[in-house]
């Protein structure tokens, strides 16, 4: 069977992105650790993306509730709005919106740092200075991206509901400890868990993809700004994709 | 053919693995169908200053990359400090690797750290166990073989291309390494600070009685350096012979590099 060249390119770099993830859980787990430069890495990729994400979410939770608001006040509903802002947000706006800004972003910024480390055979120098560039590199900036993204999320989260209750504000007055209230007695904890699981895929996505980009970027500057950006779509659209295979299993599992 | 094999296990008893310092037989090395390395051999003897030259996409990053064991050979052996660097796993291959300088084409500086944090790196990273002050004296001391001991607190992007090869060449010596390779180490230097690297390169040489592969198409560093001249071709060793020798030499193949 001949494939058009597009399938067939697309095939093998979804081959070797498979094997890349295989390689990460066959020495992500084994030592030498690279605890300091982990560390550092939380730091800078938890920290440098929290004022975007917080904006963002911000911004989100206020426009929705404003969007919704003249729909319930027509189904006469309009004591409701904290509760299904809540659950939107938690559910899925607030995990997907910070997934893709944090994809824009991180995704973007290891795909071109780790590509021009590799055109200027910084990665080499590593190899030859005793350091595997893999653990070093790879591993750390993976885990990192997999284990700060859930707590992004979660303070995502928490803004976006401080701005629907902002907009609660705008038009009307509810209290603080009464929107909160309303927010949370309509939560279940069937809204909550697989939004907070899937937000640990939605990070170790976007952390393989970009190492991944970069690690195989190809010689030159253009080369490099090829890799950071098809990091940041292909690691969009495996948002989404997750975010599709998230609801089929928790559907499966008799969870929503 | 010119191929002047002069180099023979000389006749003192002493074994001939041991008067190596790198000893590469029958090295294959394609990707696809492109055959970069055709049964190559080359033997470096201890404290010699080597040079192979050859045209550029000749192979002699490849070559220089399967003896730091960054590329894997199809096929051959490379001996270092009489360890064949094709059969062993990696922390051995970590070990030889601490004993041995690589000078990137690109010089492969660290954008992210400063000057100090590159020179401590390859120091951390290979004896774990040194104090502060014995890595500070350290850096410092191999600042000032280059005569750069300002820059320590400086980025790589706030130098220039001389400095930064120099800062990189620091770097490599930061080890102490007994042997060192040479990446094309002039080039997109000016004549001037091209000619700088290279009397570097000399004092490091005499300095510490190291053992020196330069792979370089610049003749000026060839003649400068070299000790021995080998010229790479087709993947072969295709000459072999001092710098004064290859000269005069009438093979038209040969003659070209000295046009
Ligand atoms: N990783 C690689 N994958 C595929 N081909 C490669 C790879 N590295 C080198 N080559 C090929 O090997 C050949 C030799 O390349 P090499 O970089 O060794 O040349 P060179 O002699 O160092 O040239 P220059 O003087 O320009 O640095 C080239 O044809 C190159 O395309
Ligand atoms: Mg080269």
């Amino acid at each position: 069977m001949i494939l058009p060249a597009e399938i067939r390119s697309f095939l093998t770099d979804a081959g070797s992105l498979a094997r890349f993830t295989g390689r990460f859980f066959s020495q992500g787990f084994r030592p030498r650790y690279e605890m300091s430069e982990f560390t550092r890495q939380c730091y800078l990729i938890g920290y440098n993306s929290l004022p975007l994400i917080g904006l963002t979410s911000f911004i989100m939770g206020l426009v929705l509730t404003m969007q919704l608001r003249p729909a319930m006040l027509r189904y006469g509903v309009e004591s409701e709005l904290p509760a299904i802002v809540g659950i939107s947000i938690i559910r899925e706006i607030g995990p997907v919106i910070s997934a893709l800004i944090f994809a824009g972003k991180i995704g973007s910024s290891i795909g071109a740092e780790l590509g021009s480390m590799k055109v200027t055979e910084q990665i080499d120098a590593m190899e030859v200075s005793g350091t595997n560039p893999f653990k070093y590199l790879v591993v750390t900036r993976v885990f990192a991206a997999t284990l700060m993204l859930p707590v992004l999320i979660l303070l995502g989260d928490a803004i976006s509901l401080y701005g629907s209750y902002v907009g609660v504000n705008i038009r009307g007055t509810t209290s603080f400890y009464l929107f909160w209230s309303q927010v949370f007695d309509n939560l279940v904890f069937s809204d909550v868990m697989p939004a907070f699981i899937k937000s640990y895929f939605f990070g170790f996505a976007v952390g393989i993809i970009g190492c991944f980009k970069g690690y195989n970027s190809s010689k030159g500057t253009e080369g490099v700004g090829r890799s950071a950006n098809s990091a940041v779509v292909v690691a969009s659209i495996m948002v989404f994709i997750i975010d599709l295979l998230a609801v089929q299993v928790t559907d499966l599992l008799g969870l929503n | 053919m010119t191929t002047g094999k002069t180099i023979s296990a000389s006749g003192t008893g002493i074994s001939p693995v041991l008067e190596y310092a790198i000893n590469i037989q029958h090295l294959y090395k394609s990707f696809g169908d492109n055959h970069v390395l055709v049964d190559f051999n080359l033997e470096v003897k201890k404290g010699e200053s080597l040079v192979v030259l050859g045209k550029s996409g000749s192979g002699k990053s490849v070559l220089i990359k399967c003896i730091i064991g960054l590329l894997r050979p199809d096929n051959g052996s490379i001996e270092m400090f009489g360890e064949n660097i094709t059969e062993i796993n990696a922390e051995e291959l970590d070990k030889i690797r601490a004993k041995v300088g690589f000078l990137f084409q690109s010089n492969a500086l660290y954008d992210s750290m400063t000057v100090r944090d590159n020179l401590e790196f390859p120091l951390r990273r290979h004896w774990i166990k040194l104090s502060q002050e014995e890595v500070n004296k350290m850096v410092l001391e191999a600042l000032e073989d280059v005569g750069l001991a300002h820059t320590v607190d400086m980025m790589p992007v706030e130098l220039s291309g001389g400095m930064r090869k120099r800062i990189a060449l620091a770097r490599t010596l930061i080890l102490k390494p007994e042997i060192i390779l040479y990446d094309e180490p002039t080039t997109g230097l000016d004549p001037i600070t091209g000619k700088e690297i290279i009397e570097l390169m000399n004092e490091i040489q005499e300095k510490y009685n190291t053992t020196s592969l330069i792979i370089s198409h610049d003749m000026n560093c060839v003649r400068m350096t070299s000790d021995r001249v080998v010229i790479l071709l087709e993947g072969k060793c295709y000459a072999d012979g001092s710098w004064e020798a290859l000269q005069l030499n009438i093979d038209p193949k040969v003659k070209q590099f000295f046009q």
